[in-house]
């Protein structure tokens, strides 16, 4: 990555959309989606399921066409080009291995395809194998291979090949939740290792905030955001993002005092919260705004009705080691995730104490609501 | 009665029809049917021990020369009933929606409706001399004067094909059901094309399919009486044939009997190879469909 990013901005894109869109008859599934993906980055597409991403990906992939925009490859446009002629490679969510034929063979495939010779096979093989960390593999059936393994020889499957771009549709979908964890991390790795431009679909964030270099959150068919992980998370630019990615709470309220950033809202409830304004977000007195807060961001001290803070008691808490959480019932009713640090010490909250949360207005955030929900 | 005997009463009840029929339709006559290929005729009511009528077999080349011809026939028809019905497997598996899927299976199997007879009389109205397909070849005057076109070898492989297509068509559509289309994509994906895709992926994923239609085809077929004979005639020299002139016209049992075990033994044997070739075995492709 030491080389120089400014230099000859097409040459240095492996993967370019631009105002891409596909419609299924009166459906538009992706709408008018424009990136670039630096090369030998981490790229993911984090949306709901239904967003349109998959569409997106098999754009890409050339199972599908797009309706209208372009795609280019390595600055080279792809529209006519089919799908096996294209060198963007592609790991199936769930994988898709050929069981009839051994690991060897199954990685071998994409090279006989293009008329590589006997050694040369062998050689490209036993080296991917290695860099997989599964050297003597080879002769295994694919049903004897853990999920782990099998993961790995599907992108090893791919690299082989020495795509332009590995494209990743929810590959760790069907991992149980260890596996799944540790994978993230690998498939980092891997990333680093084989240096290639890695497009990663996901509908899970962690995965996408874990791994990715940037990330775009899509929506109904659309980019809502494009940015690095901690940008997505810390700076949501719509009230969709701030929603999906990391967990909020989420007020529904009316703006009630604006001055420069800070915004005081009226919640549904009755209660006042100060928080900033969204970025490029138009708030003007009186308007219907959405209120996000995180739970890490909320400080909760012990005994109600501190100075400025919101009085409410505990109603149950929600262990979960480092990640624990308190629910907080307001005054007014509303329930509240607060993270709280439990020890299992007498020091601890417990159901039914009176509290107060506090939180600095520039760590919540608001966004015009009552649009899109 | 506890629970434990009534389940083994159930079990007992559930596996007697299976056993009965097992026994008393497939192994009792085999049995009878052994003994009598191994009597050997000396004088009029007067049998003997031996292998007398399996000699005669190969000793006259008439025979086996029906039997060899039996079996390329079979073996011909189910390389056309394979080639004719794994399009279209494909297409009802894999192409079709899945509501015109089911409607398409309906049209696959509305022939098994109709008798085979009344099928061999539907090919025999349109195929003879005062045919349709000859009085049209007539009324067009591509011929000048009726075409036969039955008593034939192609007449008896096309009713054949026909009669047993429906039996390539269900297990190969079943095998490719159960593929991921993702395993096609991934195929095109890692750079081949068409033709690899097919010889590569499709075509080894449905190979116990493949087989297993085969030899369900094959064994229908070798064994079959009705078809050949209406729509070849007396001259089609299919070997079942040839069992039922044993058994009918010259009464002669034991000759039948052995003739009988030799089919099965022959077409046990071509299936035996054909496995073995496919590198399939009989547990993962007939029994799986």
């Amino acid at each position: 990555m030491a080389t120089d990013m400014n230099a000859t901005v097409s040459a240095d894109h492996d993967l370019e959309c631009s105002n891409v869109c596909k419609n299924f008859g009166s459906v538009q599934a992706v709408k008018d989606v424009s990136f670039e993906i630096p090369s030998g980055s981490f790229f993911s597409i984090l949306g709901p399921s239904g967003c349109g991403k998959t569409t997106l990906m098999r754009m890409i992939a050339g199972f599908e066409d797009p309706s209208s925009g372009d795609i280019r490859i390595k600055g080279r446009s792809v529209l006519n080009v089919p799908p096996n002629k294209r060198n963007v490679k592609m790991v199936f969510q769930h994988l898709a291995l050929f069981p009839m034929m051994n690991v060897f063979e199954n990685i071998a495939y994409g090279l006989r395809c293009i008329g590589t010779d006997r050694d040369e096979i062998k050689r490209k093989v036993n080296d991917v194998l290695h860099r997989i960390a599964l050297p003597d593999v080879g002769s295994r059936e694919i049903h004897q291979l853990s999920g782990g393994q099998k993961q790995r020889i599907a992108i090893a499957r791919c690299m082989v090949l020495d795509p332009d771009v590995l494209l990743l549709d929810e590959p760790l979908g069907a991992l149980d939740l260890k596996l799944r964890e540790a994978m993230k991390i690998e498939l980092k790795l891997l990333q680093h290792q084989f240096d290639t431009t890695f497009v990663y679909i996901t509908h899970d964030q962690s995965e996408a905030l874990v791994m990715s270099d940037r990330v775009a959150v899509m929506n109904e068919g659309r980019f809502e955001q494009i940015g690095a992980p901690q940008e997505l998370y810390h700076r949501p630019q719509t009230a969709f993002v701030a929603g999906f990615v990391g967990d909020s709470n989420r007020w529904s309220g009316r703006v009630a005092a604006r001055s420069g950033d800070e915004v005081a809202v009226e919640t549904a409830g009755g209660l006042t919260v100060r928080c900033r304004a969204g970025a490029g977000a138009e708030i003007a007195v009186g308007q219907q705004v959405e209120l996000f807060v995180r739970p890490e961001f909320i400080d909760l001290s012990r005994g109600g009705g501190g100075e400025g803070g919101l009085a409410g008691t505990i109603e149950s808490l929600l262990f979960n080691g480092a990640n624990s959480r308190a629910l907080v019932r307001l005054s007014t009713g509303d329930h509240v995730e607060v993270d709280v640090t439990l020890t299992g010490g007498p020091e601890d909250v417990k159901p039914g104490e009176a509290v107060s949360l506090a939180w600095a207005p520039a760590n919540a955030v608001c966004f015009p609501g009552g649009a899109r929900r | 009665m506890n629970y434990r005997a009534v389940r083994r009463l159930s079990l007992i009840l559930l596996f007697a029809p299976f056993a009965l029929w097992i026994l008393l339709l497939i192994v009792l006559p085999h049995i009878g049917m052994g003994i009598l290929s191994l009597r050997e005729k000396v004088a009029p009511r007067v049998y003997e021990f031996g292998f007398g009528n399996y000699i005669g077999f190969f000793t006259e080349p008439i025979y086996w020369h029906i039997l060899a011809r039996t079996a390329f026939m079979s073996l011909f028809v189910t390389a056309i009933a394979l080639l004719i019905g794994f399009p279209v497997a494909y297409y009802v598996a894999k192409i079709a929606g899945p509501r015109s899927r089911g409607a398409m299976f309906m049209l696959c199997l509305i022939p098994l409706w109709v008798s085979d007879l009344i099928r061999a009389f539907g090919w025999i109205l349109l195929l003879r001399e005062t045919g349709l397909i000859s009085g049209f070849l007539q009324w067009t005057g591509l011929a000048a004067e009726p075409v036969e076109m039955l008593y034939n070898d192609a007449s008896v492989i096309i009713g054949l094909v026909y009669t047993v297509m429906l039996f390539m068509i269900v297990p190969l559509t079943s095998t490719l059901e159960g593929m991921d289309d993702a395993m096609v994509e991934a195929g095109y994906n890692l750079g081949g094309n068409g033709f690899t895709v097919l010889r590569r992926i499709i075509i080894p994923y449905a190979m116990p399919g493949i087989v297993s239609g085969c030899i369900i085809v094959f064994m229908l077929t070798a064994g079959s009486y009705l078809t050949p004979v209406l729509l070849g005639g007396k001259n089609s020299s299919w070997f079942t044939q040839t069992i039922y002139d044993q058994f009918i016209t010259r009464y002669n049992w034991e000759s039948g009997a052995a003739f009988g075990f030799l089919l099965l033994i022959f077409t046990s044997l071509v299936v035996w190879i054909g496995l073995k070739l496919s590198g399939q075995t009989l547990s993962s492709t007939v029994a799986r469909s």
